[in-house]
This record gives C-alpha cells, structure tokens and sequence, in this order.
C-alpha cells in the first residue's frame, strides 16, 4: 500500500493512528483477527460490517478501554510514544481524558443519565484539571451548540432525553476538548433522518472546521458515504477490504463488498 | 502446637477492654493511617459491648490510646451530657480506669461525633472522630474497587461533579456535613458528619485527628500540621454555616456555632452547639473563676 495511491489530499504525512495485527478473543468467539488500521490526520476512516463483526470491540481497543491478545496500537502525538497497549491504568486514563473523544453505540456506557447533561459534558473537562465553575459552565454550553444541542435543555439529565439528544450530549463530550481523535461507533442509528441529518451536518462541519481525526463507525452505508475519505469493511472479526470511499463505493473488490454496496444501491 | 500453648492464659478482662493483638492491630493501622495522611487504611473492627454505627470505630481507637493517666472527654453533636457520650465516656472510665472531663482543655484525648470544639486544641491533644461513611466517592462511584483505584489515581473529578450538580439544580453548593476534603494535597476524605463550621479547624491544627469507622472498618487520619482543603471551585468560594453572628439564647456567647431551637411562633432561638463552651461563658458571666482557652473563630469569623 502506498501513500499517494491510498491519502492522495495528505501525501507526505504519516498516520495520526495505526493499529497493526490486532487479534481478540471471547472465549469461543474470535471478536478480531489480525485486523490492522491506520488514519492519517484529518481524514475520516469509515469502517462498516455485519453485526457482530468486531466493530466495536475494535473502536474500544482504540480508546484503550480493551487490550488484546496480541498487537500493537500507536498514536504519532506530542508526548505519545510506544505501543499504546503497554500503558498502565493511569497513562491510558490521561491519554484518553485529554486526546481522544468517543461517542459509543450504547449512550448509557458514554453518560451518567442522572447528572445534567451540562454536568457530562463538565465531566470531561474536570477530569483535565479544570476547576471553574464559570468555565466549566461556558465550555460545556459551547460544546453543546457545536453538537446542535437545543441549549434550553442544558441542564437536563439525559434520561429524560430523545435517544437523538443523547448522541448529541455525548458528542460534545468528546468534543469539548478539542480531541487529537474522535471515535465515533453508529452516531446516528436509531435516529430519524432529520436527526441523523443534523448529526451528520454537525459531523461534517466538525471535520472541516477543526480538522479533527475521526473513526466512524456504522452499519449505515449511507453514513460512511457523506463522511468517510477511507472504507474499512469487517467481516467476522476480519479486514475484508480497504480502500478510498469512491473506490469502495464504485468498484468493489472482495465478493462481501460488492454484496454489501449492491444490497444498499 | 496446641490450642493451649499459643494462647495466653485466661484473663477476666484485658486493660481497656480490647485484646491485645487487636490494640496492636489499631495502633499498626493507625501509624498507617498517620504515615498517608487522608488515605483510608482497613482494619479488622472488633466487636465492643455497643451496636455498630453508635461509635464503635471512635470507640475501639479510644481504647487502644488511652492509659490510666490519659483524661478523656467525649461528646456527641458538641455536648459533653447527651445519652450516647455520657455511656462512652462512662465505658471507657469503667474499662481503663481513666480520669474523665468536660473541659477541653483538660482533655488529652477527646472522642465525637459530629463537632469539633471551639477551643483550639494543643499539640498533646488527640481528636477521635467517628465515621459513619468513610468512603467520600460512594455518591459518584458505588463500586468500592473502582473506588479504590480512582483514590489511587487521584482521580476525583467526579468530586466536582457533584459540586456543579447542585450548583446547577440549587444555585449553591448543597452539601452541607461531611464536605469533602483534599488532605496533603493528595487524598480525598470526608471528615465525618462535621458541619463545614468545623472543617477549617482541621486545616494545619496542631493536634492529631483520627477518624474511625466501625462498622466500614476503615481509618484515617490529619495528622499535626497537615493541609486539609475543602473541595471548592476557584470561582465559587467555600462558606461555613452564617452562625457568626447568633447569640446563644442561655450562656449569651456570640459567635459560634449553634443549634437551632424552633419556636411555636415559628421563629427559632439558637444555643451553641459546643455545650461545654456555653456552660463556661455562664459560669464567667456569674463570676466564677474559669479557664477559657483560645478559639479558633473570632468574632464569627475564622482569621485566615
Ligand atoms: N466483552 C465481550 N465479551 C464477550 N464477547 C464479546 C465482548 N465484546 C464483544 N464480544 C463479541 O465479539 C463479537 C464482536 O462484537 P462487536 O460488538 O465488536 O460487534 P459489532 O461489529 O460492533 O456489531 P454491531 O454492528 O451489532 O454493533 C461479537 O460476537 C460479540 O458477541
Ligand atoms: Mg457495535
């Protein structure tokens, strides 16, 4: 694989995010099987797959919530060296907190859905030191327009929320700090088009304005389309192919792909 | 090796009730306990003629301290007379043979529940403090281990949390007992049921304070000198009770804190809390000769 062929827009830079033969089993299950991905800076790496194609489970390896079997996982930051994997509890902690947002398929894994929805997003923010209440207030409002929150909610706690809303709390929660990577496992399932319309806006505008990595995750060809430069499809906890969106999208290559594209055509 | 070698032979009663290992134990745990500062250390919580949650934990580490010299003085919610201190106090006197006191002063190791006295304590003084709940994350994190590892970490944003929470529902920080506090720049701990009237006091004090919870099985401790900072958002100042300036409506003393009193017209009158405080302002005002030592507020106000 070469650069120019594979990131024609950011020919001379090296991946933001590399994860190389990463493999993972339940027991019986095999979750993931030497799947290997990378991200340059700024791009948006689209993965799709059937249900229960390791997906997520590769989404939590990259927030460093899940180690695997074997593999390794570098991210080319400031101050960040070395397999991501061999960190202890408290580096992975800080790594995360500070670089890298997420936006999970479940929100009751990203929210406390008792606290107000001001209060996750301050979370974030409390959690990287800071200790202003007007600060906390002002940021986490911010973060909450970015993502399109209707801000006279501000202070509702998220399970009295639309399942919409929630993606939306949660997305400015990983946004609030400006993360170097934002994971982001099916943003919109489960929302009606307008919603899911709207997040994709937010997505998009997000993308564009701050240049922020992103790992979009989605069974919604759909979704990868709009926002995704890079396809990874997964099938069985494995890489079935890779390639540009438009390659992907016009030309499969592997039989699965082309049943997957078609099927959605 | 038999049962009977390796035990020590029959006694009626051990000096201050407990055995001899688990006094051992104690003092381990509390030198522990002194050696981190704020950090909870486990213990094993012996059984004391007294039902968990009544002061089991102050209890068994009054018995470890005391010898026959040292003058012990209980109170509970500030008052030397109440039910509860008045048993203790008469347990510990029965158990160790100690001399007892009301006055502050005198004490060289005082046990409570709720308060902390008004007269600054001495560098020879001991504060015994029972704990009812020990572990200041249980609201954010109802998982002890979890719990554990977030001390480890020093991970307490979730403190703050709290603290924004009821700003944003009640436009003021709410918690009023127990107000969670960073001691040594490192711990969080919660020092007791003690109002935040109380909780500067503990800040660089000169005497050693120890918590204990019995039924929690868990001790910790201030040690002499030691920061103890209530947790506080840089823009949203800490506020004790507004007790400053009430008066109390028996001894007439001003500037303390007091309990309030409701009356049947729907007003309230207050009397100071530190019951033995109130008892000496009386006697002064009815000119005996009293000993008064320094107050940690002055004028309701405590100096920076
Ligand atoms: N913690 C776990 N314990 C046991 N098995 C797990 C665990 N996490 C994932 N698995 C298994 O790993 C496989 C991949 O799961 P994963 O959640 O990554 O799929 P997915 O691609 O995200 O699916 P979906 O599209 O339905 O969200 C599944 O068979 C799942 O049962
Ligand atoms: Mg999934």
């Amino acid at each position: 694989m070469t650069l120019t062929l594979d990131a024609p827009r950011i020919v001379q830079t090296r991946a933001l995010l590399q994860v190389s033969n990463v493999s993972k089993t339940y027991g019986p299950v095999k979750a993931l099987q030497n799947v290997s991905a990378h991200a340059y800076p700024g791009e948006v790496l689209g993965i799709v797959g059937e249900s229960g194609s390791g997906k997520s489970t590769l989404l939590r390896m990259m927030n460093l919530e899940e180690t695997p079997d074997q593999g390794s996982y570098t991210l080319d930051l400031p101050d960040v060296q070395g397999n991501l994997f061999d960190l202890d509890r408290f580096a992975r902690r800080m790594l995360c907190a500070t670089r890298i947002g997420i936006v999970y398929q479940n929100p009751h894994l990203g929210l406390l859905m008792k606290h107000s929805s001001s209060g996750n997003v301050a979370e974030r923010l409390l959690v990287a030191g800071e200790r202003s209440f007007a600060v906390l207030r002002q940021k986490a409002t911010e973060a909450l327009d970015a993502s399109e929150f209707p801000l006279e909610r501000l202070d509702a706690p998220p399970a009295e929320l639309s399942g919409g809303m929630q993606q939306r709390v949660q997305l400015a929660k990983a946004i609030a700090l400006e993360p170097a990577l934002l994971l982001l496992d099916e943003p919109t399932t489960g929302l009606d088009v307008s919603v899911q319309a709207l997040v994709l806006d937010t997505l998009k505008r997000l993308q564009q304005d701050r240049k922020i990595t992103m790992v979009i995750v989605s069974h919604d060809l759909g979704v990868i389309r709009t926002l995704a430069d890079r396809v990874m499809v997964m099938r069985r906890g494995e890489v079935v192919e890779t390639g540009l969106a438009d390659q992907i999208f016009q030309d499969p290559q592997h039989a699965y792909t082309q049943q997957l594209v078609h099927a959605k055509l | 090796m038999s049962l009977t070698t390796l035990t020590k032979p029959w006694e009626a009663m051990s000096y201050g009730f407990l055995d001899g290992s688990a006094k051992r134990e104690l003092r381990r745990k509390t030198l522990k306990s002194v050696a981190v500062p704020g950090c909870q250390m486990p213990y094993a919580s012996r059984e004391v003629p007294m039902a968990r949650g009544w002061g089991t934990g102050g209890l068994q580490v009054s018995l470890t301290l005391v010898n026959p010299k040292t003058r012990v003085k209980v109170i509970d919610q500030g008052a030397d007379d109440s039910v509860n201190a008045a048993s203790i106090r008469r347990f510990i006197a029965r158990v160790a043979g100690t001399p007892t006191t009301m006055d502050t002063l005198e004490a060289d190791l005082i046990q409570s529940r709720h308060r902390i006295p008004e007269e600054i304590l001495r560098e020879d003084q001991i504060l015994v403090l029972q704990v009812p709940n020990p572990e200041p994350l249980r609201p954010v994190q109802p998982n002890m281990s979890i719990a554990r590892q977030m001390h480890a970490d020093a991970d307490y944003g979730r403190m703050w949390l709290q603290l924004y929470e009821q700003i944003v529902r009640s436009g003021r920080v709410m918690q009023g007992a127990s107000y969670p506090s960073l001691v040594h720049g490192r711990h969080v701990m919660t020092p007791s049921p003690i109002p935040r009237w109380d909780v500067p006091k503990l800040n660089m004090s000169k005497h050693l304070t120890i918590l204990s919870a019995g039924r929690e099985k868990r001790i910790f401790a201030v040690p002499p000198y030691t920061r103890v900072e209530p947790l506080v958002f840089s823009d949203v100042p800490y506020k004790v009770e507004e007790h400053g300036h009430l008066t109390c409506y028996r001894s007439g003393t001003k500037g303390f804190f007091m309990n309030e009193i409701p009356q049947d017209d729907g007003t309230s009158t207050f009397e100071v809390s530190d019951s033995e405080w109130g008892v000496k302002a009386i006697r002064k005002g009815a000119g005996e000769p009293v000993t008064t030592g320094e107050t940690w507020y002055k004028n309701g106000e405590m100096p920076e």
